[in-house]
């Protein structure tokens, strides 16, 4: 079987690793990768489909960042390839590709070292993981790294080191951003693939930034976002984003999964409208686009931020063919009494094949495919562990 | 020579079986153990303690000699059996998280 597609899957305890042809009818499941430790995101090189970068953590031993060299078979961490480790200049091994520390220097501006705590005191900028690795579009050893708590971090050499993109957190409202109940994380980066200085990131619960500088400065993005359960619900930063998607093809247009509500923006970010529509519901994690149709995007609506699973117990995607505000049900395949999963906010992609391939990852461990625009659905893979992030690779 | 016995996922980030052995130049403690065994495997920097703060992490603990040397200052002296090879420094993950 020729692989044409492989779908990277991380997990609570592990990450696994499926490949199929491209009719996607039969998969190959390698894993787990890393058993026992949190992969929060696992993601491929749009450069180099051999190259891959999972961030692996735990509550015990802190983070990990691991690389595959070899389309995931096997894995090291970056600088200790083969057992030779980088050095320092005195010849001390470096072992710092999981070495995230927060720029505080006066050359980034003034030093940022606060955020607002729970109880609205102000409290340290902590590392605690790395929720997101979104790798370069055009080269393999340049990623950028979301963490929590909220900042941007870069690495130029293949995950040896990583560096602060310190001007994000040194915006003037870093001081007033404060964690949702999974903590205050940076979890989406969108890289726009017709602007190199652009980039779009999205934070819980601080709301949607953009650089238009290549991250030297930054601006929040949050206007025409209306949130209830904050003081002021208009406020410019402050909202709760849990996802934002973008079509390569209209960099300009990008969708977002609030808590509540869908959203589109029609301006990189200057505006957005309310598009949830029909929806039963509009709260959710994921948001997604299709990959030939630039207004074709899909969502899984959650019954709400108490009870974090589909309505009425039936998994349902929804489907909406006009950028938003008119949605369809999608559950042919998927089960429709008695479930109670979630489906978080990386747990959803498109590969790029002719007929795009859709899938997602639960909490209860299935990763489903679609293989006709959402129509039906497949479990390709059902009793992992609770599925963290899936993402997608087209191979050459 | 000094023994340290490391958590299961350690060891597999290390590459190791069973026990690491380390020769240490002048004292033995907590911090040239740890020290000696970050620059043997430096895949273990940050692992046990902190990159910046050098602070270990907070569900690992020391033991060695049935005692908890956790919250021991890292330039102490550890227990002569320890510096002597007699008994192992075991570094252990808390029963945590479920």
């Amino acid at each position: 079987m020729r692989s044409a597609v492989r779908v990277l899957v991380g997990t609570r305890k592990g990450a696994f690793v499926l490949t199929s042809d491209d009719k996607r009818e039969r998969w190959d499941v390698k894993g787990p990768h890393f058993g026992g430790w949190e992969i929060y995101h696992l993601k491929g090189s749009p450069a180099d489909s051999n190259r891959i970068y999972a961030s692996q953590s735990s509550g015990w031993f802190g983070q990990i960042i691991q690389r595959s060299d070899d389309g995931g078979k096997t894995w090291y961490q970056p600088g200790l390839k083969d057992g030779k480790s980088a050095t320092n200049p005195g010849g001390i091994p470096k072992g710092e590709s999981n070495k995230f520390v927060y720029d505080t220097s006066s050359v980034n501006g003034k030093p940022l070292t606060t955020h607002q705590w729970y109880d609205g005191t102000q409290h340290p900028w902590e590392f605690k993981r790395v929720w997101h690795l979104e790798p370069s579009l055009t080269d393999p050893d340049t990623v950028y790294a979301g963490v929590e708590d909220a900042g941007l971090f870069r690495t130029t050499d293949g995950g040896e080191s990583w560096h602060e993109v310190a001007g994000l957190r040194g915006h003037a409202s870093g001081p007033s951003w404060a964690p949702g109940a999974g903590g205050m994380c940076l979890h989406t980066i969108l890289l726009d693939p017709a602007n190199p200085k652009r980039i779009y990131v999205a934070i819980s619960a601080a709301g949607t930034f953009r650089t238009d500088d290549a991250g030297t400065t930054w601006k929040p993005i949050n206007r025409g976002l209306h949130s209830q359960y904050i003081p002021n619900p208009e406020a410019e930063v402050g909202h709760c984003v849990h996802k934002i998607a973008m079509h390569p093809s209209r960099p300009n247009t990008l969708f977002m999964q609030k808590h509540w509500d869908v959203m589109r923006s029609n301006d990189a970010g200057e505006s957005w409208l309310e598009v949830s529509g029909n929806l039963p519901t509009d709260f959710g994690f994921p948001i997604t686009v299709h990959a030939h149709e630039p207004e074709t995007i899909y969502v899984v609506p959650i019954k709400s931020d108490s009870e974090h699973y589909p309505p009425d117990g039936k998994l349902r995607v929804y489907r909406s063919r006009t950028g938003g505000s008119e949605w369809e049900a999608l559950s042919r395949g998927l089960p429709q009494h008695d479930c109670y999963v979630n489906v978080l906010r990386g747990a959803m992609a498109v590969d790029s094949l002719d007929s795009c391939g859709l899938y997602f990852g639960t909490t209860g461990g299935q990763v489903y495919a679609s293989v006709d625009d959402g129509d039906s659905w497949i479990p390709i893979v059902r009793d992992l562990p609770a599925v963290f992030s899936v993402e997608v690779q087209n191979l050459p | 020579m000094i023994r340290v016995i490391l958590p299961p996922h350690l060891r597999n980030l290390a590459h190791v079986n069973g026990e690491v052995k380390l020769d240490i130049e002048g004292q033995a403690t907590q911090r040239t153990v740890l020290d000696a065994l970050e620059a043997r495997y430096p895949m273990l920097r940050g692992t046990i303690r902190d990159h910046l703060t050098q602070k270990r992490r907070a569900f690992l603990r020391f033991f060695a000699c049935q005692q908890d040397l956790s919250n021991e200052p890292p330039d102490t002296p550890l227990p002569s059996e320890v510096a002597t090879g007699k008994e192992p420094l075991v570094v252990v993950g808390a029963i945590a998280g479920g």
